[in-house]
């Protein structure tokens, strides 16, 4: 099959890690894309400006869930300022595969819902 | 499965017979269906979104520009007269294949949705007020909801909505207590780009008429696709695009009643909808040039003149006729697949498209592998979030035909849904 559904694409999907809610989360942002509805809510605990533990709950594509779920992964043990400067480029590598302009949006979700939880924003700004 | 000649519940002409030969040569008059996508001979079945292009279409858009290309109504030099008599005679085909009274009557708009916002800003600015209601539907586009919530917060009106039934049909039950004396316009859709229902037109004109209010029929997903006649049917508007019917895109048509388009302001204000202007005021040209401010769309009028000449020689009753066969075929073949929910009635009550969901898998996940399998259908809410709000779900994946699909590509479709669920296996 295509690369964009690669093995470890689909058992992300298929087996989500980190997926669920922590019980007192020290930063909590939710955010939807409204083009296709996918959801994503990460919840992150931080100790000395570090992740120590994340979780992450949502619907959606297999793009935006297994790149949650493989986000959560990679993120637990990094600091937030290195967290912070995460942009595009850390994602598709992490998820390995080519994706073209539209499902881009897709990929992105858990990384702009995360970026505006660790910044403190109520809003994304436009 | 062969292209064999479909058993039909009416007796038809021969001529209306779905004949492999018939449908091959037609065929061949849309380039684009040579295509191949990721190595697959296309199958488009995204024409709820827009349809593809006959040669005639494309080769009238390439003369007009090649040859007489120039502004409307305005120069005196041969290639501006030439233009001008292609635009206006364009109005006239479109014209005669609605069935207007009068080609004054035919507006040209960008598509429908600038249609319905003139009808909203000239006519509703002017009859709505607080104690007003304007009733829509749950079944309808965005483009027949936000333009009307727009509004609403203007002019202080209330907005109510027709339910929509489990089945995917008008809950016709509530009409008689939504229709009231209050209601000024009932705006709704003809036929669903999700569920695919065909409401029952002419009973919801008769219920609007009788407590004496306006009608406007987003005609989007039925001028397209079967015959229509806005005398017989009789609405005070009637707005539709060209590019899903063939034409190209930033053309779009509303059908107004003449007494109605007569007493309304103009829309936008500019060039070629005045007839004079001086430094203390302007008066209006006459219709249709009062709302159709500055340099229109020229060669997409031509184009759509062409393209409605191309679907009468083709022949609506056989476009629709082909299009039931198609959608009935590929009901019943989805409803086979486990997992597979389709949303809205049974064949027999819809247009042909047909919107579902696959349990497990995100609609878009569905279209992304049906892509590589070059098959192209839509994926998302389609522009109607209120229809999936309604059945508790984000977005659906929609095959949706033209008088070019075949019951091959519906064959091919299926092949596509079983790789998608093998693909991904829950």
């Amino acid at each position: 099959m295509d690369d964009l559904y690669r093995e470890a694409i689909l058992d992300h999907y298929r087996y989500p890690r980190r997926k669920g809610h922590l019980p007192e989360p020290d930063i909590h942002y939710h955010d939807t894309n409204p083009f296709c509805g996918d959801e994503i809510t990460i919840e992150l605990k931080i100790q000395d400006g570090v992740v120590v533990d994340a979780a992450f709950d949502g619907r959606g594509c297999a793009i935006s869930q297994a790149s949650a779920s493989m986000m959560m992964e990679e993120i637990v043990g990094k600091s937030v300022e290195e967290l912070k400067h995460w942009g595009k480029e850390e994602i598709l590598e992490m998820l390995g595969i080519e994706v073209g302009p539209v499902r881009i949006k897709c990929a992105l979700l858990p990384l702009k819902v995360l970026k505006a939880g660790l910044y403190g924003l109520t809003d994304w700004p436009e | 499965m062969a292209l064999q000649t479909p058993r039909t519940d009416t007796a038809l002409h021969d001529e209306t017979q779905v004949t492999p030969d018939r449908l091959a040569e037609l065929r061949a008059q849309f380039p684009i269906l040579q295509r191949r996508v990721h190595g697959r001979s296309l199958v488009y079945l995204d024409n709820a979104a827009t349809t593809q292009k006959p040669r005639a279409v494309i080769q009238t858009l390439d003369r007009y520009y090649r040859e007489y290309n120039a502004n409307v109504h305005r120069g005196v030099h041969t290639l501006s007269e030439e233009a001008t008599a292609a635009y206006e005679e364009a109005r006239q085909r479109v014209a005669r294949f609605i069935h207007a009274p009068s080609p004054r009557q035919v507006i040209f708009t960008r598509n429908a949705t600038e249609a319905i916002n003139l009808v909203a800003y000239s006519w509703g600015a002017a009859h709505l007020g607080p104690e007003d209601e304007v009733l829509i539907t749950e079944m309808e586009h965005h483009s027949n909801i936000v333009p009307w919530q727009i509004l609403q917060e203007r002019l202080g009106f209330t907005l109510r909505y027709v339910p929509m039934t489990d089945q995917g049909t008008l809950d016709l039950e509530r009409l008689d207590e939504l229709l009231t004396e209050r209601t000024r316009l009932f705006a709704f859709v003809h036929v669903s780009n999700v569920v695919g229902t065909v409401n029952p037109v002419e009973r919801l004109i008769a219920a609007a008429r009788q407590v004496g209010a306006r009608v406007l029929v987003d005609a989007s997903q039925s001028v397209p696709h079967m015959p229509v006649d806005v005398q017989a049917l009789d609405p005070d508007f009637l707005v539709f695009s060209g590019h899903k019917m063939c034409g190209p895109t930033g053309i779009g048509v509303l059908y107004g009643r003449r007494e109605l388009l007569e007493a309304m302001d103009p829309f936008l204000g500019g060039g070629d909808m005045i007839r004079e202007v001086t430094l203390q005021g302007s008066r209006w040209n006459e219709l249709p040039y009062k709302f159709e401010a500055g340099t229109p769309a020229i060669a997409q009028a031509i184009g759509l003149g062409a393209a409605v000449d191309f679907l009468a020689q083709v022949g609506m009753d056989w476009i629709w006729q082909h299009e039931h066969t198609l959608t009935r075929y590929a009901y019943e073949r989805l409803a086979e697949i486990e997992g597979l929910r389709i949303l809205g009635p049974g064949p027999e009550q819809r247009g042909g498209l047909v919107a579902f969901t696959l349990e497990g898998i995100h609609p878009h996940d569905v279209a992304a592998i049906l892509d590589r399998e070059g098959i192209a259908v839509r994926a998302g809410h389609h522009c109607a979030q209120p229809i999936h709000d309604r059945y508790g779900i984000a977005a659906s994946a929609r095959a949706s035909f033209y008088l070019y699909n075949t019951l091959e590509e519906v064959d091919r479709l299926v092949e596509g849904l079983e790789k998608v669920i093998q693909t991904f296996a829950l």
